[in-house]
């Protein structure tokens, strides 16, 4: 009994990741119609970031918490200025296909100077250490990953269902020629939007640095799932996505605990199994 | 009229030609590196296998004394489906010639039967397990740097002896992981020890957290790491998290490469045992391998185990072909005479070629070297115990290898 509290909540910690990188993409998905796929690329320059921070200015985790979102964001909302808004109107397959090779590209330059092991990144020395909870040792550092996760989602969920901005920015995606009639740049809300999404990709990379190997391809292998919980939320839902990440992550944790050999399989057998019974996802709603 | 003489007269330079090719000896040579270009194991094989070969090439003065030698290379993604398939390709329309590299036990055993099929030649330098010269070996094959049986053999044996008598392995599910674990469980219980558990794991895993606990709570001793590459780097790092090596238990890292140990930090990886075949700053050898190895790399790694073994296979292969005096393109006959031939380079020192396809060097225990005791950077290891080749390795008389007479 007591191994089943600490997988319960080893698989809280690998869904508080789920939770940010599918709330980012659910975000840029309802608000933009993207199917993000260099999420994952994103992610991984999120952690890359973090490491030159560290060891080429000296600046460290805290800063590069706050850093490295907005560094990544402003690339990310170069992409969009650039290439992705061209898209606008065409079918999805196009943005796919577009940050599909945009991440190809990016983990391929980031292979090329760094290899594929990666490099080293510690956990800082405020976070380090454990406390025994009794049925298990919860490393600090984990813990902390999963409170702050859970602040920026529901943070996120508060400013985007919640507040005026949000409320605009919800009204601009249903129709942005009425919502410009009322004086708002639409243009300039969703290049911040995909700026906001890419920035949560680049925060989940910064808190799993110390926790994973700074690599290449961290978030090639990782999008996949990512993908499956979106699509098992309900594509676009905020708040589909946070408990579905979350859920999931609890639901393969459980797993690896009863049969280790499906892990990687059984959140896609999940998807399977949700889309037959409901094809809009847990949360979502027909379109 | 006209053309019909100038064909004619074509034709018989053409017969003259192909007569005249098949007198003086065929002196092509193509040379196929296999391996994981973009994965998990890119590091310790991967481009710089392939930068082993060239300098291989460079190195043997071949081309100087008449012979054409050509290099290529693919990535077989880790998928023994893809591996067999490059394989055949490579083999029937490029007229590769030799395989080199070919890690990962998956992909290794797939294209070892390819290899034998079509009786080419394959030494492998990357892949761990030992049935490849145990029931799958093969006439067409030489296993150069190292296998399961030796590192549990080395690896199992001095942990046990330095009181690790209680095992839980934690292993990659696929024929590497399976082949480590079986062969580490057999030392240990011969040295006296009890296997008191397992886990397997998908190959490619990010959170090993899960399987760490269960490793924990087994309150072993040693946790065994039959795993490789990025999957031990990531359960190394997470167990420093967890507490595991604080607590008491021991990581035993079964297979670990010196770019491990580079991408771990010597913070992380301090202490940590475990055994390889060669390391660069073991000579003035491979000292002055290494460094001009490093210089062509783009991230200037050192080399790993594989990647030398590369070199020091090709520089085997090419004397023997050397001494036949030309390219027979007969795979088997090749690897006879390989095995004929005793083994010596710059890398590996002296060895021999066992008739299962077994290469015997000495095998060295390692321990990486506290942050306070390293001398600059890739300086990582302290030798601690070697093991002679003819002890390191699984003895023939347990061999079920076909080609042994016994």
């Amino acid at each position: 009994m007591q191994a089943l509290y600490a997988q319960l909540l080893v698989g809280l910690i690998n869904g508080s990741f789920y939770a940010l990188l599918s709330l980012g993409l659910a975000v840029i998905f309802g608000m933009l119609n993207i199917i993000n796929f260099a999420h994952g690329a994103l992610y991984m320059m999120g952690a890359f970031v973090a490491y030159f921070l560290l060891n080429l200015g000296g600046i460290n985790y805290w800063w590069a918490l706050l850093l490295a979102p907005i560094i990544v964001g402003i690339f990310g909302m170069i992409l969009e200025r650039t290439m992705l808004q061209w898209l606008t109107g065409l079918d999805h397959l196009y943005g796919l296909l577009l940050t599909f090779g945009i991440a190809l590209i990016v983990q391929g330059v980031f292979q090329n100077y760094f290899g594929s092991s990666g490099l080293p990144y510690a956990i800082p020395d405020q976070l380090r250490g454990g406390m025994n909870l009794g049925f298990m040792f919860l490393p600090i550092y984990r813990g902390w990953v999963v409170v702050f996760s859970l602040i920026v989602c529901l943070a996120t969920w508060f400013l985007i269902e919640k507040t005026r901005l949000g409320a605009y920015l919800r009204a601009a995606t249903e129709n942005p020629t009425l919502v410009r009639a009322f004086g708002i740049n639409v243009p300039r809300m969703i290049t911040l939007t995909y700026g906001l999404g890419v920035g949560l990709a680049a925060l989940a990379g910064v808190l799993s640095a110390p926790i994973n190997q700074v690599r290449p391809l961290m978030g090639a292998d990782l999008i996949i799932v990512v993908f499956a919980v979106v699509v098992i939320g309900g594509m676009g839902s905020i708040m589909g996505s946070i408990i579905t990440g979350f859920a999931l992550g609890v639901i393969e944790g459980l797993t690896k605990y009863f049969y280790p050999e499906a892990s990687n399989t059984v959140v896609f057998v999940l998807m399977v199994l949700v889309l037959l019974v409901k094809p809009t996802g847990l949360t979502g709603r027909a379109a | 009229m006209k053309h019909g003489i100038s064909a004619m007269l074509l034709g018989t330079a053409l017969a003259f030609g192909a007569a005249g090719g098949a007198v003086a000896q065929d002196k092509n040579i193509k040379i196929g590196v296999l391996t994981d270009n973009s994965g998990l194991y890119a590091d310790l094989g991967g481009p710089g296998s392939t930068v082993a070969a060239q300098m291989a090439i460079e190195d043997s003065g071949l081309a100087a004394k008449g012979w054409k030698l050509d290099l290529i290379s693919a990535d077989h993604q880790n998928k023994p489906d893809i591996g067999s398939t490059i394989a055949r390709q490579w083999i029937d329309v490029e007229k590769v010639d030799i395989f080199m590299d070919v890690l990962n036990s998956g992909v290794a055993l797939a294209v070892n039967n390819v290899v034998k099929e079509k009786n080419s030649i394959m030494i492998n330098t990357g892949a761990a397990t030992s049935d490849l010269t145990n029931a799958q070996c093969s006439p067409n094959t030489i296993h150069w740097v190292y296998d399961t049986y030796m590192l549990a053999n080395s690896t199992g044996q001095a942990l046990v002896k330095a009181g690790g008598d209680t095992w839980y392995f934690l292993t990659a599910d696929y024929a590497f992981g399976h082949a480590l674990e079986r062969d580490t469980a057999a030392v240990v219980v011969k040295s006296g020890g009890k296997v008191i558990g397992n886990v397997r794991h998908p190959l490619n895993t990010a959170d090993f957290s899960s399987f760490l606990l269960q490793a924990q709570a087994s309150k072993a001793k040693i946790i065994g790491m039959a795993n490789a590459g990025g999957d031990t780097t990531n359960t190394i790092k997470q167990a420093a998290e967890f507490g595991i090596v604080s607590g008491g238990q021991k990581l035993a890292g079964l297979l670990l490469f010196i770019t491990d140990v580079h991408a771990l930090g010597l913070k992380v990886a301090q202490g940590l045992n475990f055994t390889e075949t060669f390391y660069w700053d073991m000579n003035d050898g491979t000292r002055a391998f290494s460094k001009r190895f490093s210089e062509r790399m783009k991230n200037k790694a050192m080399p790993s185990m594989v990647q030398a073994g590369v070199y020091s296979g090709l520089l085997h292969y090419f004397k023997a072909l050397e001494a036949m005096g030309g390219n027979p393109h007969d795979g088997a006959k090749v690897v006879a005479k390989m095995k004929e031939m005793p083994t010596d380079d710059a890398l590996f020192g002296q060895g021999t070629i066992r008739a299962d396809g077994r290469k015997l060097h000495p095998a060295y225990l390692f321990e990486v070297k506290k942050p306070e005791e390293s001398k600059g950077p890739w300086d990582y290891y302290k030798l601690i115990g070697t093991t002679p080749g003819e002890q390191a390795f699984r003895p023939l008389s347990e061999s079920a290898c076909p080609l042994v007479k016994k």
